[in-house]
């Protein structure tokens, strides 16, 4: 375990928690609109895929606030796209499920399932032939793996050989319908061992998540080849603010949560050393201050003017191109 | 020039000059194209360039949005209109909307060709026309091409776009000669006036446009008028200034495609003219469409089942009697 990183993931994990926590809050009281969905419980995943991934681009589904913030998306700006104000990310204009940021090769936020994994496979080949060396990382749930855009995705990215790591979050509940009663096996990196190297991890271990991705990028960077890990992980809040969650027991539930990563980082942290109670109390009171600022900027941010309705719809700047 | 080397010498022009323009589809590469429209291109630029796809619709479109973010400039070929719908969720849900869901962060320089209509005797699964669900749909340009004229200039400046462009082509004018003559200043979003005249403003695209123009010969000589015609090259965004003007001065409007009537474009074109030109009408305006039937597989049927030049002909024979001319 070394100690920069464990700092890293337990700065990075504990503000997507607190950004959440406070985002269900603000949600509560009408501050957020339309859907929520919360990755509560699956941090270590979003933060040690991205971290682990560092630079080239990143695809995501639309529980997609922790990949944002892991990436370096400041929170005020995340925290602002969910209030719908102008100053968010997207203008107001994706809200929660949209996180879009080209500076920080961020590319959603796409609320389909399972429809951003061609975009990747795309993207990664766009990235091969214009020489560029960064290979792309997708992150997709475990419902996606039963849909035609994931077979279509692996079979191109091994055809095309192009440098890409699909990363599968199974946290076992597709809405609110358990994997196994919908997939005919439950082990996914099963589905994707014939066209590529694929592994299973546990989610619930940052190290373990940041290990397998730092390893997979080198892999697909120097072979430009794809490469699979599902990550086996857990959602504690249901599928969004709009579900009951009353599909799974509070026994599960509890089992769950007995794995938490935060939990696990810091007293693996404490005991080996690398944490100190000092850092986490720095560091949870740098968070509590983070978010506090971001909803307050969130608060005090304009709303978009009217004439935002008519832009960026097309291209603005383009009449001189053609002719 | 024929339509289809129309179409290929805009991608080969742009495919030379610029190193980030590539074409994917199925049977784009090593095949040739089934309407022959990338012949050579695989030679000339090779696999990497030139992508054969899979038949999967859905992924060829989905790869190319990824393309376009990544870098390039994609040009995806589907094969016809017909298998467009597999890829439906990535034209109208990711495509149309990346830009105004990313506040306008992230561009998709990304044209998808698609010919479409009815050909000959290839019944209801492989016979449609689609311009009603793509032009309708805010973030996606539509883009037509009747001639070589349109196909060259129009394909070129959609893939300059930094926007998603459908680019509608028609299967039956892949093999057609039209003439080619160099317009410096052509811009496919300004609808082209083909023939100017005084009584009636016809406003047609695609095939229905070259059967329109031959009815018309007939139409002018019989009635003793003269008729104005109007190309539309831009479906969405549909500017119909040129339009308007027209029905200004000649009180009249008949507007001819190939979809099936009901909710077919045609009925957007005639409800924004009669939202300008109310007071301006001294006719109601016609609509002269395919029938709403699938497309039949027996030759007499299927001529039954969409416009003909002689229905052309005799519609607006019959209409313009019946209203003063």
């Amino acid at each position: 375990m070394i100690k920069s990183y464990a700092e890293q993931f337990y700065y990075l994990m504990k503000l997507g928690r607190e950004f959440e926590i406070r985002a269900k809050e603000e949600y509560m009281k009408g501050n957020i609109g339309g859907f929520l969905h919360l990755a509560i419980g699956e941090e270590a995943v979003h933060v040690g895929a991205t971290v682990g991934f560092g630079k080239g681009d990143i695809f995501v589904h639309y529980r997609d606030h922790i990949y944002a913030l892991a990436r370096g998306i400041p929170a005020k700006e995340v925290m602002a796209e969910l209030f719908g104000k102008v100053t968010g990310v997207s203008k107001g204009k994706g809200g929660s499920m949209h996180l879009y940021h080209p500076k920080y090769n961020f590319y959603g936020g796409i609320a389909i399932v399972g429809a951003q994994i061609p975009h990747a496979v795309g993207a990664a080949y766009a990235r091969k032939l214009l020489g560029h060396t960064e290979g792309v990382l997708v992150a997709f749930g475990d419902g996606a793996t039963n849909a035609g855009n994931f077979y279509e995705s692996l079979n191109l990215a091994a055809v095309y050989k192009v440098p890409v790591i699909f990363l599968c979050e199974n946290n076992y509940y597709a809405i609110g319908t358990r994997i196994d009663r919908v997939s005919a096996f439950s082990d996914l990196y099963l589905k994707a061992k014939d066209y590529m190297p694929a592994i299973s991890v546990d989610g619930m271990d940052v190290f373990e998540v940041f290990n397998a991705v730092s390893k997979a990028k080198e892999y697909v960077e120097t072979e430009s080849k794809p490469y699979f890990i599902e990550a086996k992980t857990y959602r504690y809040e249901p599928h969004s603010m709009s579900d009951g969650g009353d599909y799974r027991s509070p026994r599960e539930l509890k089992i769950a949560k007995e794995r938490d990563p935060i939990e696990r980082l810091k007293e693996k942290g404490l005991e080996k050393g690398v944490l100190t109670p000092e850092f986490i109390k720095t560091i949870d009171e740098k968070v509590e201050k983070e978010i506090e600022e971001a909803v307050e900027f969130a608060l005090n941010s304009p709303e978009p003017s009217e004439d935002e309705l008519y832009k960026d719809i097309y291209c603005e700047v383009c009449e001189d191109v053609v002719s | 020039m024929l339509y289809r080397e129309a179409l290929k010498k805009a991608m080969d022009e742009l495919m030379e000059e610029d190193e980030t323009v590539v074409v994917l589809g199925e049977d784009v590469g090593f095949y040739g194209g089934n309407y022959r429209v990338t012949e050579g291109l695989y030679a000339k630029y090779g696999e990497k360039r030139v992508i054969d796809t899979p038949i999967a619709e859905n992924s060829i479109v989905g790869n190319a949005i990824g393309m376009a973010i990544g870098g390039l400039r994609p040009v995806a070929e589907i094969m016809t209109v017909n298998f467009s719908l597999i890829a439906y969720d990535q034209i109208v849900n990711e495509a149309a909307k990346i830009r105004y869901m990313s506040g306008g962060k992230v561009s998709l320089p990304l044209t998808i060709r698609m010919p479409q209509g009815v050909a000959k005797q290839l019944a209801a699964q492989h016979s449609q026309s689609f311009e009603r669900i793509y032009a309708s749909i805010p973030g996606l340009r539509v883009f037509t091409a009747s001639d070589s004229i349109t196909a060259y200039y129009g394909l070129k400046q959609a893939i300059l776009l930094d926007d998603p462009v459908v680019f509608l082509e028609h299967e039956l004018l892949y093999a057609q000669d039209f003439d080619f003559i160099d317009i410096p200043h052509f811009d496919v979003r300004k609808q082209r006036l083909i023939k100017e005249g005084n009584d009636i403003t016809v406003v047609s695209y695609l095939k229905m446009l070259h059967d329109t123009l031959e009815a018309i010969k007939d139409i002018e000589k019989d009635l003793g008028i003269s008729v104005e015609v109007i190309e539309l090259t831009s479906l969405n965004p549909l500017n119909l200034d040129k339009v308007y003007e027209s029905v200004k001065k000649t009180k009249r409007l008949v507007v001819v495609n190939e979809e099936p009537k009901t909710g077919s474009f045609a009925t957007e074109i005639i409800t924004k003219v009669i939202e300008n030109n109310f007071y301006d009408l001294d006719a109601p305006p016609l609509r002269i469409c395919g029938e709403d039937v699938p497309t039949p597989y027996n030759r007499k049927l299927e001529l039954l089942s969409i416009p003909t030049p002689d229905k052309i002909y005799k519609k607006i024979i019959e209409w313009g009697k019946e209203n003063g001319l």
